[in-house]
């Protein structure tokens, strides 16, 4: 299970976004997993071994490597990633139940049901609409919170986004202050700036993908409170919900009606 | 045959499961396997070699790395999630062997067409019945594995916090003597997170198991108050009307080898009358 299979299962979900939601997707995984995975991983693959602190001192080195580096860029890159994908599951979820209810009335033999087979049922995109629209919003609130608490997690554990070349740490068993030197701190600087840059044009994408959903809405409102008795997916909703009372009465009669008999 | 392998076997049973079933595979599989790949192996990838020990003693280091981690964390984490997660095979032995049972039916019946073969393999099996038992056995085992190894876990590392600093005075360590652990914060940090999604994996099993407990009940109910109603799975139906077709044609031909016994015999006609089971 890695960023392959994260990209198979959300990559289902693409189908039912917004255009805005699409190129959001294509940015993460090309511009920030793909990076990681292809460069950054690299970068910070030695970041132990060659952290080297002036002292011979046993134990001192891994005490400073732990004081100035309490979770790893790469592991908290990879955290912010897997929890910033995740939400969309919620609108995969929401479009599964909706298939499965829309299958359950084409196999009733619902006549109000438009589609011909269950097949088409199967690729047919639904539109961000009703209830999606509050899952699919809600998935992108989320999105931002958590784009939001792990940059704001990253300047606060690394006090600013530079790495620098030299630290100077004193914490025991290290005798007095001991200077201790990251590797390839440029290098890392450069990749950090990176995917914070990323991260921010994530970040304006989801405004943007909200503001569009938010207009989206209010005109589709303002054009019912126009036309109050002209919508077809509402008046399908009414005849189906009727369809199905109407049913559930005949069922019960016919119970009624064995249960007097015997 | 490795986690990718397992998602595929695992995937399977997601169409016979639950929601919460669903939502539960989901988070096993995004925030426990995931993050144990993409990020926990690498924080513990050098948890030996960076095991510093404040001796020149050979073999001291070894031993005391030995004393303190006797099981490491990650294949600590590894067994629970490969036990916590076979369970659900169970659920697709059984639901292979309900299919079996149906496309054996439909032979047997002459119905064996492609086309009713392939609705055998697509259906979604209704929790009920024996079925409903193998499942509810799988969550409890599931509960009962992440139970078990958030215990083991407890035992082996009493508290959740990874120490900077352990002494050890081990043979053939010189007295006491100061080790130091690589990276404990960030262990500290993923050891946190994986016990929170396994709490989280737990709460999602009890919720399951409450689910299937009160839908049987109430079906119970339901069953109780309206006589039984044709409303079984989409095979199971069927299978009642063939079932009565092949009882009625067995009675047709039993009625017809009767009447030919009796006209052969015609004496045995009174003792036919009197036979109650004629």
């Amino acid at each position: 299970m890695d960023w392959g299979a994260l990209h198979t299962i959300l990559g289902g979900v693409n189908k039912h976004s917004t255009s805005i939601g699409k190129i959001w997707l294509t940015v993460l995984f090309i511009f920030r997993i793909m990076i990681l995975v292809v460069a950054a991983e690299r970068v910070w693959g030695d970041e132990q071994d060659d952290f080297v602190c002036n002292t011979l001192q046993p134990g001192c080195k891994n005490v400073c490597y732990d004081h100035f580096f309490p979770i790893s860029h790469i592991r908290l890159w990879a955290l912010q990633l897997i929890f910033v994908s995740t939400p969309a599951l919620l609108v995969a979820m929401h479009v599964a139940y909706r298939r499965h209810e829309k299958k359950r009335q084409f196999r009733k033999g619902d006549q109000k049901c438009e589609y011909k087979d269950i097949d088409e049922i199967r690729k047919q995109r639904f539109h961000i609409e009703g209830t999606l629209w509050w899952t699919y919003t809600s998935s992108i609130f989320f999105r931002l919170v958590f784009e939001a608490v792990f940059m704001y997690a990253f300047y606060f554990m690394y006090d600013g986004f530079r790495m620098p070349r030299l630290m100077k740490c004193n914490a025991w068993p290290c005798p007095n202050t001991v200077d201790c030197f990251v590797s390839r701190p440029t290098e890392k600087t450069v990749f950090t700036i990176f995917m914070i840059a990323v991260s921010s044009i994530c970040i304006l994408l989801n405004v943007a993908e909200l503001c569009y959903l938010l207009t989206k809405f209010f005109l589709r409102r303002s054009k019912k409170a126009g036309n109050p008795k002209h919508h077809p997916n509402h008046e399908n909703k009414e005849e189906t919900k009727q369809n199905e009372m109407n049913e559930l009465i005949s069922d019960s009669c016919q119970n009624t009606v064995i249960g007097f008999s015997s | 045959m490795n986690w990718a392998g397992l998602y595929t076997v695992l995937s399977g049973v997601n169409r016979h499961s639950t929601a919460i079933g669903r939502i539960w595979l989901s988070v096993i599989f995004i925030f426990r396997i995931m993050v144990l790949v993409v990020a926990a192996e690498s924080v513990w990838g050098d948890e030996k070699s960076a095991f510093t020990c404040n001796t020149q003693q050979p073999g001291c280091n070894s031993v005391c790395y030995d004393h303190f981690f006797p099981i490491s964390h990650i294949r600590l984490w590894a067994l629970q999630l490969i036990l916590v997660t076979t369970p659900a095979l169970l659920v697709a032995m059984h639901v292979a062997y309900q299919q079996h049972q149906e496309k054996k039916l439909l032979v047997l019946t002459g119905h064996a067409d492609p086309k009713h073969m392939e609705e055998v393999k697509k259906h979604k099996m209704r929790i009920s019945g024996s079925l409903w038992w193998t499942y509810v056995c799988s969550v409890v085992f599931r509960l009962l594995f992440e139970a078990v190894f958030m215990y083991i876990f407890y035992m082996l590392y009493p508290g959740y916090q990874m120490v900077r600093l352990v002494k050890c005075e081990a043979y053939p360590c010189p007295n006491t003597v100061d080790c130091f652990i690589s990276r404990p914060t960030e262990k500290t940090i993923f050891t946190v997170f994986m016990l929170v999604t396994s709490s989280i994996c737990i709460v999602l099993n009890m919720a399951e198991l409450v689910y299937l407990v009160v839908r049987a009940c109430a079906r119970r109910g339901q069953h109780n108050s309206n006589p039984p109603s044709a409303k079984g799975s989409f095979y199971g139906h069927k299978l009642s009307e063939y079932k009565q077709n092949e009882i009625n044609q067995l009675l047709t031909e039993q009625d017809g080898s009767l009447k030919d016994m009796l006209r052969r015999n015609p004496g045995l006609q009174e003792k036919g009358d009197r036979c109650s089971a004629c």
